[in-house]
């Protein structure tokens, strides 16, 4: 469903103070990895709150796999997690676009030649 | 070049590129607060629009029935988590979104404002207030904010089916018994125009639209979005052999387009301000859900701790 709410004329935004994302109840952020069918990777699905892995794993069942989308989850807490900085992508995934010669489609192969 | 400005010029051609903008880019105060309001309030409409179709689980006519509606209850709660979880990536916490709801600070759609007082209610749901919210979310999905635009995709895979059974429910009343007819015709008549107003004011009123299509939060206007959904839902009025509620509804073969009458603005701002039907209702039952829900929060974070001590 969905939905705007008009704005009404006296209406502010709420005001919020950011605490981290560890802030429902206390309870910590996990997010939640699927594996769509065996011989595949879990893939990041979503996020989600719960007190310990064990119930985080019942709560992702309930919240992300109703249609059959799995075979088997991972949760990991957010925290825990180490990501790239995204100001400095430039400069780390930039060396990729200036070595051509690491595609295959870099190189030519005469037609006549079979199983290149 | 100063931070704020490498990240504004970041923003700027994040957005001319049609690329997503991520929860660790810089993005302007007022594009965060936007969606925190915006995702926020759809996610309390999930949560809050399982309340009218709750009341019809323990009625439904057969057990089929009572299935689909509880599994469609449940769509509704996991949509609320995913929005919620989409929300708390710009910044604000579950729990004070919480507060905010339960403080009348943050408002949900109101077309859950109205009562559902026939099962025909709960056909009208599922096939006009859920088309009417594809209608958004499909459009959604090419938001620019990127957890919002992917949970919109899982939303709109789920939501096809909500639409569907709402269509059947109509579809079976009105090949029923005249009174089943008749209750399909009254469900339409009551949920038509609240259906119409989803979609908001006219867009010559909506002043903070034009700032949202700039950011491509919203990639189309109230009255085409409003439009799309008069067009698609009239020929199933059709079929069903149900009226719709507008003397004013004509094809226009000029336009391409159906005509339709005025919207009662009124009664949607009396609506929106909280002198709706269920308004007092709906936020009393949510607040005492989560109050009677404490014991629940206290007893998993006590096991989880114990379960700790015994590792440790």
């Amino acid at each position: 469903m969905s939905y705007s709410v008009p704005r009404l004329p006296e209406e502010r935004d709420g005001d919020f103070s950011p605490q981290g994302r560890d802030g429902s109840s206390g309870w910590p952020l996990w997010e939640v990895f699927i594996r769509q069918r065996r011989g595949m990777s879990h893939i990041h699905a979503g996020s989600l709150h719960a007190p310990d892995g064990e119930m985080a794993l019942q709560s992702a069942r309930d919240v992300y796999t109703r249609r059959g989308e799995g075979v088997s989850l991972w949760v990991v807490r957010s925290s825990d997690i180490t990501a790239s900085d995204a100001d400095e992508a430039d400069s780390l995934f930039e060396p990729t676009a200036d070595k051509p010669y690491r595609d295959a489609t870099f190189y030519q192969v005469p037609t006549e030649v079979e199983w290149l | 070049m100063t931070d704020r400005h490498r990240g504004e010029a970041r923003f700027e051609a994040l957005l001319a590129a049609e690329e997503k903008v991520e929860p660790p880019d810089w993005m302007p105060d007022g594009y965060r607060k936007t969606l925190i309001r915006q995702i926020a309030q759809h996610a309390h409409s999930e949560v809050i629009g399982m309340q009218p179709e709750a009341n019809w689980i323990s009625r439904a006519p057969t057990l089929k029935r009572k299935a689909i509606l509880m599994a469609k209850v449940q769509d509704e709660a996991g949509h609320g988590l995913y929005l919620y979880s989409a929300a708390e990536t710009l910044g604000i916490t579950r729990d004070e979104m919480m507060r905010l709801l339960h403080e009348g600070k943050h408002k949900y759609s109101s077309i859950f404002n109205y009562p559902t007082l026939s099962w025909a209610d709960i056909g009208c749901i599922g096939w006009l207030v859920d088309g009417a919210a594809i209608t958004n979310q499909v459009m959604l999905t090419r938001c620019s904010y990127g957890p919002y635009a992917r949970g919109m995709v899982r939303i709109c895979k789920e939501e096809s089916f909500h639409q569907r059974q709402g269509f059947e429910i109509m579809a079976t009343l009105s090949r029923g018994t005249p009174a089943q007819r008749q209750m399909a015709q009254d469900g339409l008549d009551r949920w038509w125009w609240p259906s119409l107003m989803m979609f908001g004011p006219h867009d010559s009123a909506s002043t903070h639209s034009r700032q949202s299509m700039e950011w491509k939060i919203k990639r189309v206007s109230n009255d085409d979005l409003r439009q799309q959904f008069v067009d698609m839902t009239v020929p199933q009025a059709e079929y069903l052999g149900l009226a719709i509620p507008d003397p004013d509804l004509r094809w226009n073969a000029e336009r391409g387009h159906y005509d339709f009458g005025e919207i009662d603005w009124d009664e949607f701002w009396a609506v929106v301000k909280g002198n709706g039907p269920m308004n007092r209702e709906r936020i009393a039952h949510k607040r005492a859900a989560w109050e009677d829900g404490a014991w629940v929060r206290e007893a998993a974070a006590a096991y989880a701790a114990r379960r700790r001590d015994a590792v440790a």
